[in-house]
C-alpha cells in the first residue's frame, strides 16, 4: 500500500470500523447509553439497595425506620407463622407452575405442529386474553365462581345441587386465578423451543424405530427443555410475589408472601421486616434463575 | 397424538381462555344488575360509566401516565439499543444487567422498593412518582424490541456510512435510526400497554390523588361485583385487542429479514426476553 500524500496511513483490522477517531466513539456511545443507564440505576437498582439496607434496620416507634444493623428481621422470618406463609406461597407457586406446564405443553405442541398458515393466528388467539388487565381476568372468574355467580346458577338449575357451593374465597379459587392468568407464559416459550427443533432429529428417531410416544418422550420433550425452564421461571417468580389475586379471590384468610410484604408496608408499617421478606423473595428468585441458567447452559452444549 | 385430538385440545384451551372474558363482555350489556340472568339488552352501564367523574378522572390519569412514560421510555430505550449496537465491551454487560433487573425482580418488590426510595428522598407520591416508576419497567421492553429490529439489519450499512465520513454517532442516528422505526413504534406501543395495564407498581407508587384505571378497578372489585366494572372491562379489552393486533401487524409489515421478523415477533408476542 503506497502512502497518499496528506492522508495518514491507517491499518485496517477486520473487526475495526474505519473512518473515525477512537477517542470520540467512547463519548458517542456514552452519550447514547448514559440517560437510560442513569434512569435504570437510580430508579431500578438504588431502591433495591435501600431495601437491602432497611432489612437490617428496626421499626421506629411511629412506624419509621431506625437503622441499627441487626438481623432480627431475618430471625423473625424463621418464626413458624411466617415460615408457614413462605412454605404455603412456595407450594402455591409450584402448583401453579406444574398445572400450567401440564395444561400448556400439549397446547404449545399442538400449535407448533399446526399447519403454518394457522400458527400465527393460534398464537395471537392465545396471547390476546393475556394482554388484558389481569384484574379484569380475575374479576371475570369472580363473576363465575361467587355464591350468586354463574356457575352456581347453572349447578342449581341442573337440580343436582340444592345449595350453592362456596367456590370463591378458597385456596382452590386462588390457584385457578393464578393458572388462568399465567397459562400463556408457559405456552409461548415452549412453543418457541418446539418450533426450533430440527425436523431431521425426529426423522432420525423414526428411522431408528422410535414410535409416536417414544419420539415425544425421548426426543421432543428433552429438546424443548429450555422452553419448559423459561416458562416455569416466568410463572414461578410472579406467582410467588403476587398479592392482588389472593386479595380478591382468596378472601381474608388467604395470606401469601406477597400479601405479607404488602401489609408490612401499607398496614403494619413495619418497613424493615417487609424489606427482609422482600430480600428473601429476591433470594428465592435468584436461586430459581440460577437453576434456569444451568438448564439453559446444559442445553447449549448439546446443540 | 392424533391431529383430531390436538384440535380438540386447542379448542378446549381457547374455550377456557376466552369464556370468562366473553361472559364479562356479554354481561356488560345485560340489563340485570345481578349478573346472572339475562333480562334484556342495555347500554345503560356504559352511560353510567360515562357520567362517573371518578372513573373519567382515573382514565385521564392512566392515559396521561401512559403517554408520558411511553415517550420517555421509548427515547431512552431506543438510545440504549443504538448504543449497544455494533460493539461489545464492558458497557454492554453493564447495560444488559441494568435491563434485566426490572425484568426479573418481582413487581411487588419493585413497588415497595420504589415506595421506600421516594419516601427516603422526600418525593411525594403522585402522578410523577408513577411515571418515574413506569419508565423503569418500560425501558427494557423497548430496548429488547429495538435490538431485535437492529439485529435484522445489515451492519454494513453502518460501516458504509462511516466509510463515507460519518462519525459513529451520526451514522447511528441518521442511518440506523430511521431503519429501526417499525421496531421503535412496536416498542412504544408495548410500553404504552404495559403502562396502561400496570397495577402492582402503581399500587405502591401512586398517592391518594393519582388513581389510575387499574387501581380504580381493584378498589371497585374489592367492594363487590357491579355491572359498571363489566362495561369498563369491555372497553379496556377492546383497546388492548386493537393495540396488540396493531403491534403484530406493524412487526409483520415493517421488517425485511424473515429472521428478524420472527425474533421481533416472538419477543413482542411474549413481551419477554426468555424466548
Amino acid at each position: 500500500m503506497s502512502a497518499i500524500p496528506g492522508v495518514p496511513r491507517v491499518k485496517i483490522k477486520s473487526d475495526e470500523p474505519i473512518g473515525e477517531r477512537a477517542g470520540s466513539r467512547r463519548v458517542d456511545r456514552l452519550l447514547l447509553l448514559a440517560p437510560g443507564m442513569i434512569w435504570l440505576f437510580l430508579l431500578g437498582i438504588l431502591p433495591l439497595g435501600l431495601i437491602l439496607v432497611y432489612s437490617f434496620a428496626q421499626r421506629g416507634t411511629y412506624g419509621g425506620v431506625v437503622l441499627n444493623w441487626n438481623v432480627d428481621n431475618y430471625i423473625r422470618i424463621a418464626d413458624p407463622l411466617y415460615l408457614g406463609i413462605f412454605v404455603r406461597s412456595l407450594i402455591l407457586a409450584l402448583e401453579t407452575t406444574i398445572i400450567c406446564l401440564v395444561a400448556g405443553y400439549p397446547l404449545a405442541y399442538a400449535i407448533a405442529t399446526a399447519p403454518p398458515r394457522h400458527k400465527n393466528l393460534l398464537l395471537l388467539l392465545v396471547v390476546i386474553p393475556f394482554w388484558t388487565n389481569f384484574l379484569i381476568r380475575t374479576y371475570a372468574w369472580i363473576i363465575i365462581l361467587r355464591t350468586e355467580g354463574l356457575l352456581n346458577a347453572l349447578l342449581l338449575a341442573t337440580g343436582l345441587f340444592r345449595e350453592p357451593l362456596s367456590m370463591l374465597y378458597t385456596p382452590g379459587a386462588v390457584l385457578l386465578g393464578f393458572v388462568y392468568n399465567w397459562l400463556p407464559f408457559m405456552v409461548l416459550p415452549i412453543y418457541a423451543s418446539i418450533e426450533k427443533i430440527n425436523r431431521s432429529l425426529i426423522e432420525a428417531a423414526m428411522d431408528l424405530g422410535a414410535r409416536g410416544w417414544q419420539i415425544l418422550v425421548r426426543v421432543i420433550i428433552p429438546l424443548s427443555l429450555p422452553g419448559i425452564a423459561a416458562g416455569s421461571i416466568l410463572i414461578f417468580i410472579p406467582s410467588l410475589a403476587m398479592f392482588a389475586i389472593p386479595d380478591l379471590m382468596g378472601g381474608a384468610r388467604a395470606v401469601y408472601i406477597g400479601n405479607l410484604i404488602k401489609n408490612q408496608f401499607l398496614a403494619a408499617r413495619n418497613w424493615p421486616f417487609g424489606s427482609a421478606l422482600s430480600i428473601c423473595l429476591v433470594l428465592v428468585m435468584l436461586v430459581s434463575l440460577f437453576l434456569y441458567a444451568r438448564v439453559m447452559r446444559r442445553e447449549g452444549t448439546w446443540s | 397424538m392424533s391431529r383430531k385430538f390436538m384440535w380438540f385440545y386447542v379448542g378446549l384451551a381457547l374455550f377456557f381462555l376466552y369464556l370468562p372474558v366473553l361472559i364479562l363482555v356479554v354481561l356488560s350489556f345485560n340489563a340485570s344488575r345481578l349478573n346472572v340472568n339475562w333480562t334484556g339488552f342495555t347500554f345503560s352501564w356504559y352511560a353510567e360509566l360515562w357520567r362517573d367523574r371518578d372513573i373519567m378522572l382515573a382514565a385521564r390519569n392512566s392515559l396521561l401516565v401512559a403517554f408520558v412514560s411511553t415517550a420517555i421510555s421509548t427515547v431512552l430505550g431506543t438510545t440504549l439499543a443504538l448504543g449497544l449496537y455494533y460493539r461489545r465491551d464492558i458497557l454492554n454487560r453493564i447495560v444488559d444487567g441494568l435491563i434485566y433487573v426490572p425484568l426479573v425482580v418481582p413487581e411487588t418488590v419493585m413497588g415497595i422498593s420504589l415506595l421506600a426510595f421516594y419516601t427516603k428522598m422526600g418525593l411525594g407520591l403522585g402522578l410523577t412518582s408513577v411515571i418515574l416508576a413506569h419508565v423503569v419497567f418500560c425501558i427494557p421492553f423497548v430496548t429488547l424490541i429495538v435490538q431485535a429490529r437492529l439485529a435484522g439489519l445489515d451492519y454494513h450499512i453502518l460501516e458504509a456510512a462511516m466509510d463515507l465520513g460519518a462519525t459513529e454517532l451520526r451514522a447511528l442516528l441518521q442511518v440506523m435510526l430511521p431503519l429501526t422505526v417499525p421496531g421503535i413504534v412496536a416498542g412504544g406501543l408495548l410500553a404504552f400497554t404495559l403502562s396502561l395495564d400496570d397495577f402492582i407498581v402503581t399500587f405502591f407508587t401512586a398517592g391518594p390523588g393519582a388513581t389510575t384505571l387499574p387501581i380504580y378497578i381493584y378498589s371497585m372489585v374489592k367492594l363487590g361485583v357491579s355491572p359498571k366494572v363489566n362495561a369498563l372491562s369491555t372497553i379496556m379489552l377492546a383497546i388492548t385487542a386493537i393495540t396488540v393486533i396493531t403491534v403484530v401487524f406493524l412487526l409483520r409489515t415493517g421488517s425485511n429479514g424473515r429472521k428478524a421478523h420472527e425474533k421481533a415477533q416472538s419477543s413482542s408476542v411474549t413481551g419477554l426476553p426468555f424466548t
